[in-house]
């Protein structure tokens, strides 16, 4: 894996950000500015944009108009400058049934450049922290969903993302499992983070900004 | 901020190759299929041609359209395991070539195909040649063949995959593409299955026909794959 120097600048910027499923938006005017270290959490009913917000945001769906930059690279046509430097928490774990969670890990890792022992290291730390280390051999399918999703926030951070995107991250977690979870991608000095939930209770107090999208990914207070 | 990442595509090729290979080790959800279909047409033919022996085209059209159709099976199920389980997303999110996506499952296919063959061809001898002479030169036209079969079959596997309609897709775009790798395959494979021991009549020029079948969607997948995963 190649890294170097930092560079400045916001971790996100978006104007006037437009999403379009054919003819129906599902995002209408977005923008934000959210620097390095901050949280934004992002509120809104089912069906207003959230989940396509983040994925445009992780280079997984392109946007129809607007402009979109996510740590310094404008998207789409720079989308590579920024994977790898993403993590990306969504509805499914991205986790493959019929390996281990500690083998899904590992695959991860590859993916990321990350190999030998610091990625085994890293690997190891992670599980202990989030509670995992000892069933960590056992297949995916044969885990809860609750534990799904602490593996899930594993790969999520495991190559040391500077943006987290995380959507509904405490969902199928019971309160040990939240607590461990908020370690691994709770707010951070070194990385932004955005946060998509239907418990504003819990995520507000580490909000540095909110956004509240309505019907049509129309954006109601921000 | 930090300069982009970029994982180098030998390490990917590798990651997901060995993911996909052990993922069948242990769910044997593909190779055993495509060898029991592969070992009961070879029974249908022996009783439905009512022969015990075959030779020359027929023994090469039974031979190649067992296998392709094997193949298909395979090939369905290729890009499933990223299609249900999030693997396209985990990819797309990587700071990684996505040609290695193609290449690692072209390989994949490929040792699929070639551990299929060390089944069943075995058993072809046994049902329907008289003799094992043509054998080595065989296993030279299928692994060239095999490798046009996979890198088309992944070609088409993945752009069938997100449809609902996958298992119909793939092989009615599949078999008009591999028509030409079928008729250099067969043409290949005759002569050497020929009553009276193998021949070598345009053995060479078929072989170059397959290579360059295998060359040009080798190229055509590396071209177009990464286009083939934006949303």
């Amino acid at each position: 894996m190649e890294s170097g120097e930092r560079t400045d600048g916001p971790a996100l910027v978006l104007a006037g950000l437009r999403r379009d499923f054919d003819e129906r938006p599902a995002l209408d005017g977005v923008d934000l500015t959210l620097c390095r270290g901050e949280s934004l959490v992002v509120l809104g009913p089912n069906g207003a944009g959230k989940t396509t917000l983040l994925r445009i945001l992780a280079t997984l769906l392109r946007p129809s108009g607007g402009e979109v930059r996510v740590l310094g690279a404008q998207l789409p046509g720079e989308a590579w400058k920024a994977r790898g430097r993403i993590g990306f928490l969504g509805h499914e774990p991205l986790l493959y049934r019929d390996l281990s969670g500690r083998e899904n890990l590992r695959f991860h890792a590859q993916l990321h450049g990350l190999r030998g022992e610091a990625a085994e290291a890293r690997i190891e730390r992670l599980l202990t922290t989030i509670g995992m280390e000892r069933r960590a051999e056992q297949r995916v399918a044969e885990l809860s969903a609750g534990m799904r999703q602490r593996l899930a926030i594993c790969r999520c951070v495991l190559h040391e993302p500077e943006l987290l995107l995380l959507d509904e991250p405490d969902s199928n977690l019971d309160a040990e499992g939240r607590e461990l979870a908020r370690e691994l991608i709770g707010p951070g000095e070194s990385r932004a983070r955005v946060l998509v939930t239907h418990d504003p209770e819990r995520a507000l107090p580490d909000a540095d900004q909110v956004l509240r999208l309505g019907a049509g990914g129309r954006v109601a207070v921000a | 901020m930090t300069r982009p990442r970029v994982t180098p595509s030998r390490l990917a090729f590798a990651a997901i190759l060995g993911k996909d290979l052990r993922a069948e080790l242990r769910t044997l959800q593909s190779l055993p299929a495509m060898a029991l279909f592969a070992v009961t047409t070879f029974v249908i033919f022996r009783f439905g041609l009512d022969r015990t022996s075959l030779s020359g085209s027929l023994a090469a059209g039974v031979l190649w359209v067992t296998v392709l159709f094997a193949a298909i099976l395979g090939i369905n199920r290729l890009f499933v395991s990223e299609r249900e389980e999030g693997g396209f997303d985990a990819i797309r999110l990587a700071p990684i070539d996505r040609s290695a996506l193609f290449a690692a499952k072209v390989s994949a296919l490929l040792v699929y195909l070639l551990v299929l063959e060390l089944v069943v061809v075995p058993v072809f001898a046994v049902f329907f040649l008289d003799s094992a002479a043509a054998l080595a030169p065989l296993a030279l036209v299928l692994v060239l063949a095999d490798l046009g079969l996979a890198a088309t079959g992944t070609l088409i596997s993945s752009m069938a995959v997100n449809s609902r309609a996958r298992d119909l897709l793939a092989p009615l775009v599949l078999l008009p593409l591999v028509v030409p790798l079928s008729i250099a395959a067969t043409g290949a494979i005759e002569p050497l299955l020929a009553v009276g021991g193998p021949g070598y009549h345009r053995f060479g020029t078929w072989l170059a026909t397959l290579g360059l079948y295998d060359l040009i969607f080798l190229l055509v997948g590396y071209a177009v794959f990464d286009f083939l995963l934006e949303d």
